[in-house]
């Protein structure tokens, strides 16, 4: 487990290589009761996690965990079974498993398998997990030592940092064959600042499928400093108000609120099952005109970005609503046999252990006309968001909340005092509707927000520019 | 070889233990867990998902000079278990010395494990198709029920069958093992604005025979959806506000989020220096008991090897103690009281068993009496707590109260307040306790809260 080249067995030249012949093998074996379709999901993933508090590294971590999902399909029916070792035996077993859910019918053989050239969205010369680890342990003490310099209110620090190799191996009874190798790093700061018997806490951190050259344009001090300036800055925070009012969402990370109002309801599942506030929609307006919205798999060494699919679909990007016009939904392999549409690089899962879905890679509300200031400048009374802790969403009704860790009151166009941790609520349809005015400062969050949808999480990226929204109500708790 | 044979698993746990001295640690601990998994869901009558797999992995920490690595792996043969273990002590080099790393003193290990009566032979019969079965039937159910029951999210049957082993180079050897199974069901309707309205019901034991049967689980499903058909926003303003058990479970989980060890020596705790104050209403007992027999959440050991024990959090309104693992009780120069947590994949950390706020003495219908006006949550959604403060704001959904009566459904508001002020403002607790899930609360009252709606 030392740094060095890490390598899934099942790859080529590995201690049991997967070939095409093998896999067939395991094909006909799920196909055999009758199933329409089947894919075998290899997965090899090493991750490692390092903790250090109270100014000393006091954990290192590392796991590697490797298996073999088998989905068979049949109908709009799914057989699923996994096995954690890579024998024939065990990986036999977990295809007969999954087979059982065709219980009658003609057995179809896998076409011909051939091998898959896929795009490459994270070029990453040394994944972080290769690198040696002193280099990275350092960074935890930079990011500490910055915070700690802030501001001599600041009074507890941690910094962690997580890192994983993932690689993959797809085969499907369509006959693809596609590998992929998913780096995936996080880095952060949390700071605690206190003053006069107020205790306030802040974070600051992020990544991607980067290697250590994310460092080089995001320091760990500029981390540890962001950490430290929330909670110095929270400090002062007062009540927030309650009711329905005008909220301006800052840039970046404020793409939560897209995530959760309008993409997980733009999933094919939801909308194939008729569960879905965005039923029927297609071609119809479901946001201000102002709105553009993809899902773009393919944004170089972002969080979300997938070269290919847990279903063995090329990441891709994909306009959602068009000047807010619903334009498509986000597909698996299941829904896109329900609609007669093509993949559209959306079918992902957790891990071997989990059937994929229709999930987000990194959505994005597009630029829009408005100068960031001017759009401050025009509320009278509302509230500035800016940091999130997350958010969540009802799928039927479109009902959707997204908890605040820093905003700042907006009076007579000017911001005011920050305010304490608050909740906004709204309807998906609705919000986005009111959408008044949207800003040139499209931004990226930094990496590191992750979804989770029927107990699977995936990591995802978000991203918005300044958005004004009209009327939105805001869980404070001053009338 | 079962996956849940316990003896096999507590084997390889000390034989971990063992490699690990050999190579060098002064010390470790290794908990190997094995289970296998069913899951099935039925959706409008028709199969959707069987999902069958059994699995097993290994976690180990190893201290060296005080220096602590913490590792996992799911490949346990004897080959790969050794060259893992090695690498695992040469990990610990990593990291920085520590000296609060070290085992538990023998003498508060576990000598002992109690039968708390956690596996259920009849569990493990449920095959595939008797899963089915009764997902058909509870869905079924649910979409009989009311014609405004117009679609389904499904039925699911889910069961963990489960055995854990857990040892340290003192000696301590434990194991047990478990069965866990549950049915949910999840109707659908269709509102006049054009919006739909989801809603679900579930039943989850141990114990197979005490599963609540499959058809009532899916009317009640139907009959809590139904009731949301015409949900509104109601105007913003202060109000009592009931929680359902199902809803003020939450408020639970946030409140062990400020009262654990880990949270109180990183200041991450509004109740930092409270202990032996009062914290809530004196209508407000909190336990946490890992002893309840055949208890969702029940241990014979925790997650440091020390024996299980009942703990008082919170006794009519005033807080004990914080509760404790052995590494945030040496942190704070406390001891442990035997609430330590832990997974294959992660550090041990503070945790619950089975906890609960303790049943009052009022029926629920008449805990809605004496409001005017008033918001009965039966859920919640998002992450509006902010543990430092204890600012809370979450958004929620359920019921007006009017004159004494649930009125119209309510959605799309929030509410808020701060956690201090809204234990303390409990003012009325329900008899209706069921321990369905490991957190655990009967119906209650918060005099005041701001709702914020329209």
């Amino acid at each position: 487990m030392g740094a060095g080249q890490l390598q899934a067995p099942f790859s080529p030249g590995g201690a049991t290589e997967i070939d095409a012949a093998l896999a067939r093998r395991l094909l006909e074996l799920s196909l055999a009761a009758g199933g329409d379709y089947a894919d075998l999901f290899f997965e090899y993933r090493a991750g490692a996690d390092y903790v250090y508090e109270d100014e000393r590294v006091k954990a290192v971590g590392r796991g590697i965990t490797l298996g073999l999902g088998v989905r068979v399909t049949k109908g709009d029916a799914t057989g699923y079974a996994y096995c954690e070792d890579l024998t024939w035996e065990a990986m036999a077993e977990a295809a007969r498993t999954a087979a059982q859910i065709a219980q009658s019918g003609q057995s179809h053989a896998p076409v011909d398998i051939r091998a898959l050239t896929i795009p490459s969205f994270y070029p990453v010369s040394v994944p972080t997990l290769e690198t040696l680890a002193p280099e990275k342990l350092e960074l935890l003490r930079r990011g500490d030592r910055a915070a700690r310099a802030y501001d001599p209110r600041i009074v507890k620090v941690s910094a962690s940092f997580a890192e994983e190799l993932k690689e993959i191996l797809i085969v499907t009874s369509d006959g693809k064959l596609v590998r992929d190798r998913q780096p995936l790093m996080r880095y952060g700061v949390h700071a605690i600042a206190e003053d006069k018997g107020k205790r306030q806490g802040g974070s600051g951190g992020g990544g991607g499928r980067f290697g250590m050259e994310y460092f080089t344009t995001h320091p760990p001090e500029s981390h540890g400093t962001e950490a430290a300036r929330v909670a110095v800055a929270m400090l002062d925070a007062v009540d927030a108000p309650a009711g329905s009012m005008e909220v301006v969402l800052g840039a970046g990370d404020s793409g939560i609120l897209l995530h959760e109002a309008i993409g997980h309801g733009l999933e094919a599942d939801f909308n194939r099952k008729q569960t879905s506030n965005y039923s029927g929609q297609l071609g119809k307006r479901v946001a201000s005109e102002l709105c553009t919205v993809v899902d773009d798999g393919t944004i170089t060494h972002d969080r979300g970005a997938i070269n290919v699919d847990d279903e063995g679909n090329p990441g891709r990007k994909n306009v959602l609503i068009e000047n807010g016009i619903l334009r498509a939904y986000m597909q698996d392999k299941l829904s896109c046999k329900h609609f007669g549409v093509e993949p559209s690089g959306n079918g992902r899962r957790q891990s071997f252990r989990h059937n994929p879905l229709p999930r987000m890679t990194n959505t994005a509300l597009l630029a829009g006309p408005h100068d960031p200031e001017e759009i401050i400048r025009s509320v009278k009374r509302g509230v500035y968001a800016k940091r999130f802790s997350g958010g969540q969403v009802n799928i039927s009704n479109g009902d959707f909340v997204f908890s605040l860790t820093e905003s700042y009151l907006i009076e007579d166009g000017k911001l005011g005092a920050p305010l304490k941790g608050v909740n906004l609520i709204g309807n998906g349809p609705d919000v986005l509707t009111k959408v008044t005015m949207l800003g040139k400062d499209f931004q990226l969050s930094d990496g590191i927000w992750t979804c989770g949808k029927d107990g699977q999480s995936v990591p995802v990226g978000v991203g918005t520019p300044t958005v004004k929204i009209a009327a939105i109500t805001v869980g404070g708790t001053k009338a | 070889m079962s996956t849940y044979a316990v003896d096999k698993l507590k084997r390889i746990a000390e034989e971990a233990c063992r490699l690990a001295r050999k190579h060098g640690a002064d010390a470790a601990e290794a908990l190997v867990q094995g289970g296998a998994e069913l899951s099935v869901k039925i959706r409008l009558g028709e199969p959707e998902l069987v999902q069958e797999a059994a699995s097993r992995a290994l976690g180990l920490r190893v201290f060296r000079d005080r220096r602590a690595a913490l590792t996992y792996t799911s490949d346990l043969s004897d080959a790969a278990l050794d060259r893992f273990v090695a690498e695992s002590v040469e990990l610990a080099k990593l990291a920085e010395p520590d000296e609060l790393n070290e085992l538990p003193a023998r003498a508060e290990l576990a000598t002992e494990q109690p039968d708390l009566e956690l596996w259920d032979d009849a569990a493990v019969s449920v095959d595939a198709k008797g899963a089915l079965d009764r997902c058909k039937t509870g869905e079924a159910a649910a979409r009989g029920f009311s014609p405004k029951v117009t679609n389904s999210e499904g039925a699911t049957y889910s069961r963990v069958v489960g055995a854990s082993a857990f040892a340290n180079s003192d000696g301590f050897g434990g194991g047990y093992r478990g069965t866990y199974q549950s049915l949910v069901v999840e109707p659908i309707c269709d509102d006049a604005d054009g919006k739909k309205r989801n809603g679900f019901w579930w039943t989850a034991d141990r114990f197979l025979s005490r599963l609540q049967d499959p058809e009532s689980v899916g009317r009640e499903a139907a009959r809590r959806t139904v009731a949301k058909l015409g949900s509104e926003k109601i105007d913003t303003g202060e109000m009592p506000v009931v929680f359902d058990p199902e809803a003020g479970r939450a408020l639970l989980r946030a409140l062990f989020s400020v009262i654990s060890g880990g949270a109180i020596y990183r200041k991450s705790s509004y109740l930092l220096d409270r202990e032996g104050t009062k914290v809530a209403s004196p209508l407000v007992t909190i336990v946490d008991d890992p002893l309840i027999a055949r208890g969702p959440g029940s241990r014979p050991y925790d997650g440091d090897g020390l024996p299980s024990r009942k703990n008082v959090v919170v006794d009519g309104g005033t807080l004990q103690t914080y509760l404790f693992d052995v590494y945030s009780a040496r942190k704070l120069g406390r001891k442990s009281n035997g609430c330590a947590g832990r997974g294959v994949g992660g550090a041990p950390h503070v945790t619950t068993s089975n906890f609960i706020l303790q049943k009052g003495t009022t029926k629920p219908e008449a805990i809605l009496s004496g409001i005017t006006r008033g918001l009965y949550v039966t859920e919640m959604m998002g992450f509006g707590f902010n543990a430092v403060t204890g600012d809370f704001s979450r958004g929620a959904g359920g019921f007006l109260i009017e004159n004494g009566k649930l009125g119209r459904p309510v959605s799309e508001v929030t509410i808020g307040a701060n956690f201090n002020d809204l234990w303390c403002s409990v003012d009325a607790v329900g008899d209706d306790l069921d321990l369905r899930s490991s957190t655990a609360c009967p119906t209650f009252r918060v005099s005041k809260m701001m709702v914020a709606g329209r």
